[in-house]
């Protein structure tokens, strides 16, 4: 008997039409738990470096995390895991909605697509009966569309449907999966979807999702439930609105965009507008939000209202939430009306709402320097907004230019060439980032910039303030109930962080304090992505319901698998170096390690390498970022240690080969 | 002389759906509690409350199972409410063979839901922080017996529709049968 797991995934062969149900191995639950975990194992075992994004080998893997569909509030995470093409790197984007609980109930932990279907069919599950259907007739339809068009024709309102959209289909390096009100759009994974020719993934079902200890894990679901309310009703004093809070940024909700509007960039991630916001525009967008605005919306099992059904006016409704509320806004340096509106268009092709908006803005911007001409743009109307409808149509449609930008900023600007490497100035490991540009380096930003996998800052982030509160009375209040903590020093680095002075950033946090929080911070997302616990509980707010004590628990409790905060923290840096190793294994090393160069003005070349390099040591990475033989022995990874030695990645004693024996990461798709 | 009033409780669980958020946490922890042994599993459609929802048209509906009925009805209502127009069944409580919602999906069998009886309050409405759900109990007088002319005044529409010979001989043949 499978506790809280079910045991089972489907294996869809695209090229044959073959599905088979396969029972999975219960040691490797234990060993890499779920979701991300076991999704990176498949990746290592089956996707070897050789294969490419677009190769019918590479999988495209749809995991519910490993309690999924249990009473846990706000479990609900998909984990789609793949090559990406953009990256050319692991990518592992999530979703919340109600994919994952769903899939659960119709009895499978992972849906695992290999090869690539002749035609465009879309897969329905409906508990027992798995098929692949025709879905010729939904090409080019919007996502939302699509699942509404599916459940008519199966006559399933309540299938749960994730789709991509025209980007997907046309393999926009930047597309997204999308799903109602959420969707998994980070590193082009809707893209690897439309190769292989598979429209959406749809599921039903019926079946029981089994607890190992019910009395003991609703004890502590419960728990969660009363700490939530009192969360809701204890915001943290002193730190902006969108943090003081739980659940995602709450952008749905909130109308003080101050900070947001003030301290990110516009445009091409270029302009500060220190003053922008005022009363007029407060009013204004106030206005726009509550028009359009039906109602405030959760995921499954999830009290937060996170999202909201958003109506422009003259466009059918769609869902949104979070920050890209405001990243086609400030992209066209326009205002709230426009960026809901083409959100809209934007979520039925079904792309990245980080990236996109910036390659309009990037393309734009080499428009205005010169770089591209008025050629490149045909029949590209005159106005601001109007310009970025256009270019969202040419890139979905891999039309003229858009066929160039929709690779994405990075390899984009290597196909014009004439200096357009430095209009793609806010990447990192060829991925667009938030457009934020900042004055003081900030050594715990810089590793986690550096060193992320998920090449997202929002993925990363989240337990430890992001700055030094004012006074120390503040601070200690701050730690008085900060029983998240995974020791007590964490407490003393964080009370004895000044705004300015000695103990102030660059140098303080030290390099030593810099890893311990960073470590801290990383593993609570990659045990957030194994279990499919939304980051807006757990990883990403301050004080948050789930943390390092009561995880152990509920993964006992639940999945009935014995777990101590040791073991769990075993299991998440096991998978965590699998995650690096299967992308160390693609090329990625040290060199790809660095935040934009214009993030901060104020950079410190001396001490980002000492904070590299201990991080590095920390982790048990050689000084080029890949794992030892000890650590990858250690951690009971032997068949990597074995893979990396017969490869050369690493000799004998854990040293770096030389340079130019790493394959090479930049060559075109 | 001075009435003896007789009082019932009566349990009442209120719905507020402009505060529904369609997670359907009620959905879970209903079918979680009414597990064997409690709390082993979970399956929403089990669920002795469920949520009609359609997100894009701003539907969201709890609705708890009630009475079973064995026939469906033929004749059917729409509400249209602040512009908004409710699916035929959307109110309706019945178990019935029209819909999918409340029956075990293993049997069949009907469901229905039992305020959670012997916890403080039904749990969904414990489970539900965004307060769409409430519980709300009182006392209420309990209704005198009803009056013998109520029942001459039905047994008279009935001699009208079907002859009086006819009704005598169902009540013998009910009678019969209640013996039996």
């Amino acid at each position: 008997m499978r506790y809280a797991e079910t045991g089972y995934n489907l294996e869809v062969d695209l090229s044959r039409g073959n599905i088979e149900r396969v029972e999975t191995d219960p040691r490797d639950t234990e060993l890499y738990l779920g979701g991300l975990g076991t999704n990176a194992k498949i990746i290592w075992d089956r996707v070897p470096p050789e294969v490419e994004p677009f190769s019918p080998d590479n999988l495209l893997i749809f995991a519910a995390g490993l309690l999924c569909g249990t009473p846990a509030t706000g479990c609900n995470r998909t984990i789609v895991t793949t090559i990406s093409p953009q990256t050319r790197l692991m990518a592992f984007s999530m979703m919340g909605g109600f994919w994952a609980p769903e899939l659960k109930y119709a009895g499978y932990d992972k849906v695992i697509f290999r090869g690539k279907s002749p035609d465009l069919v879309y897969l329905y599950i409906h508990n027992d009966k798995v098929e692949l259907r025709d879905a010729t007739h939904l090409r080019g339809k919007g996502s939302i569309a699509t699942a509404a068009l599916i459940q008519k024709e199966l006559k399933e309102p309540k299938a749960q449907v994730a789709a991509i959209g025209m980007a997907g289909e046309n393999r926009v390096f930047f597309a997204s999966i999308e799903q109602g009100r959420s969707s998994a759009s980070r590193g082009g994974i809707g893209a690897v979807m439309g190769d292989k020719n598979l429209k959406a993934v749809v599921v039903r079902g019926t079946k029981d999702v089994s607890i190992a200890k019910p009395m003991e894990y609703m004890e502590l679901c419960n728990e969660v439930l009363e700490y939530i309310k009192f969360r809701n009703e204890h915001p943290i004093p002193g730190v902006m609105p969108i943090l003081a809070g739980l659940g995602s940024p709450q952008e749905m909700k909130v109308h003080d965009e101050k900070w947001h509007t003030e301290n990110f960039s516009w445009g091409n991630s270029r302009t500060r507008r220190k003053d922008f916001w005022n009363e007029d525009v407060a009013r204004e967008w106030t206005e726009t939000l509550d028009s359009m605005r039906t109602r405030l919306i959760s995921c499954y099992n999830c009290p937060m209202t996170c999202g909201a059904t958003i109506s422009p006016p003259g466009m059918p409704t769609y869902m949104m939430k979070c920050f890209s509320k405001l990243t086609y806004t400030m992209a066209a340096m326009s205002d709230l009306e426009f960026g809901l509106g083409i959100a809209q268009s934007a979520t039925e092709y079904g792309v990245d709402g980080f990236s996109a908006p910036q390659v309009m803005a990037f393309a734009l911007e080499l428009l205005e320097d010169g770089i591209l001409t008025d050629e490149d743009f045909p029949g590209m109307p005159e106005d601001n907004e109007g310009r970025f409808y256009w270019l969202l149509d040419h890139i979905v449609r891999r039309e003229g230019i858009g066929d160039i930008l929709a690779n994405g900023t990075y390899w984009a600007a290597k196909e014009i060439g004439k200096g357009a490497e430095e209009y793609a100035h806010n990447n990192i490991k060829k991925h667009e980032q938030l457009p934020l540009k900042l004055s003081m380096l900030n050594p715990i930003y810089f590793l986690m910039y550096a060193t992320g996998e998920k090449i997202n800052i929002t993925q990363i982030e989240g337990q430890f303030p992001q700055a030094p509160f004012p006074k120390r009375e503040h601070r200690e209040a701050f730690v008085k109930d900060w029983f998240q903590v995974p020791d007590e020093k964490f407490k003393q680095y964080f009370l004895d962080w000044e705004p300015r002075g000695d103990n102030s950033i660059p140098y303080y946090p030290t390099p030593p304090m810099a890893c311990d929080i960073v470590d801290w911070q990383e593993r609570m997302h990659y045990i957030d992505d194994a279990l499919g616990m939304c980051a807006g509980l757990s990883s990403f707010p301050l004080k948050p319901p789930y943390h390092l004590h009561n995880y152990p628990k509920f993964i006992s409790a639940g999945a009935g698998i014995d777990m101590d905060t040791e073991k769990l923290t075993q299991a998440a840096k096991r998978y965590r170096t699998l995650v690096r190793a299967n992308n160390t294994r693609r090329g990625m090393s040290r060199k790809d390690e660095k935040p934009p160069k214009d993030h901060w003005k104020k950079r410190f070349p001396e001490l980002e390498k000492e904070l590299l390099d201990t991080y590095y040591a920390f982790k048990g990475w050689n000084e080029d970022g890949i794992p030892t033989e000890t650590t990858l022995r250690e951690f009971g990874l032997d068949y990597v240690a074995d893979d990396f030695l017969a490869r050369g990645i690493l000799k004998k004693d854990g040293d770096a080969p030389p340079k130019d024996d790493t394959p090479d990461q930049d060559k075109e798709a | 002389m001075p009435e003896e009033k007789k009082t019932k409780t009566v349990k009442t669980i209120k719905v507020d759906v402009d505060k529904c958020n369609g997670c359907r946490a009620c959905e879970m922890i209903c079918s979680a509690y009414h597990a064997a042994p409690k709390y082993s599993g979970n399956n929403p459609e089990r669920s002795r409350v469920r949520v009609i929802r359609e997100p894009l048209r701003d539907l969201y509906v709890p609705v708890y199972a009630g009475e079973y009925t064995p026939a469906e009805c033929l004749g059917r209502d729409k509400y249209v409410i602040d512009g908004k127009e409710y699916e035929e069944c959307a109110f309706c409580r019945a178990s019935c063979p029209s819909r999918d919602l409340f029956k075990e999906p293993d049997s069949g069998l009907p469901l229905k839901c039992d305020m959670c009886e012997g916890e403080d309050e039904p749990l969904c409405v414990k489970w539900c922080i965004v307060d769409a759900l409430t519980y709300e109990e009182r006392e209420e007088e309990a209704e005198e017996d009803e009056k013998p002319e109520d029942i001459d005044v039905g047994i008279e529409a009935l001699a009208d529709k079907y002859g009086m010979d006819k009704i005598m001989d169902a009540v013998a043949r009910m009678s019969q049968q209640k013996k039996d």
